[in-house]
């Protein structure tokens, strides 16, 4: 199990080599990876800067993934979250859960993105040229949330 | 009792204030509550954010607070407003 925030890229295929490297009954990798899409329908270039509580931030994924692996047979998570300033198609988080077959991984990964949404404290800013703004929470990830 | 409190995102911005450590009677503040109270005396912004602002989330040592939740000396108390990670 592995939880990383950090402001450094990552590359997904050496997060799937590093995944319960020594098993033999993975059967199911599933991943998702989340990215700053760009806002603007001009030529605008705009940051997204993401912020988080340091400490805390590592803790609540720690939580969301004890939780996923109680209710799912999980044989190995990876969650990556970066934070500081990010661009239209950079990566933001990733999420790679392993397991012997793929209803347990697939719903498993879903789980931990809506929790991570609701819970995880992170915030997100937008610098455009028009002006700086913080991202609203969304009552549709609350609702997402409320499924499990 | 000493408290460490953080200010995080919008919070800090309207209240111009990322962290501080305070000392509070014992006697008058013992759950988040009493020192969202405290806070809220300084002024209008933080009347605004401490008691007008019900989307306002709290955590004592990193771990999710409700008004009811006691504070002991040295706790890290956060304020700060809905996530949006992810």
């Amino acid at each position: 199990m592995s939880i990383s925030v950090q402001t450094a890229d990552f590359n997904v295929n050496d997060v799937l080599d590093q995944l319960a490297p020594q098993r033999r009954d993975v059967g199911a990798v599933a991943v998702f990876v989340g990215k700053v899409r760009d806002i603007n329908t001009g030529d605008e270039v705009h940051t997204l800067t993401l912020e988080h509580y340091p400490g805390m931030t590592e803790s609540a994924i720690g939580k969301i993934i004890a939780e996923a692996e109680q209710r799912w047979d999980l044989l190995d998570v990876t969650v990556i979250h970066r934070v500081g300033e990010l661009q239209p198609t950079d990566n933001i988080v990733l999420v790679a859960v392993a397991s012997t077959h793929r209803g347990d991984a697939f719903a498993a990964c879903e789980f931990i993105m809506d929790y991570l949404k609701t819970r995880a404290p992170f915030w997100k800013k937008e610098q455009t040229p028009d002006g700086d703004r913080w991202v609203e929470a969304r009552k549709s990830d609350e609702k997402a949330a409320g499924r499990w | 009792m000493k408290l460490n409190i953080l200010y995080f995102a919008s919070l800090r911005e309207n209240l111009g204030a990322d962290r501080e450590t305070l000392d509070v009677d014992d006697a008058a503040v013992s759950t988040t509550n009493d020192l969202m109270k405290l806070l809220s005396q300084r002024g209008e912004q933080w009347r605004a954010v401490m008691l007008d602002n019900p989307n306002l989330l709290v955590a004592v040592n990193q771990e999710t607070a409700t008004p009811d939740t006691t504070l002991s000396d040295n706790d890290e108390v956060a304020f700060f407003p809905p996530v949006t990670g992810g």
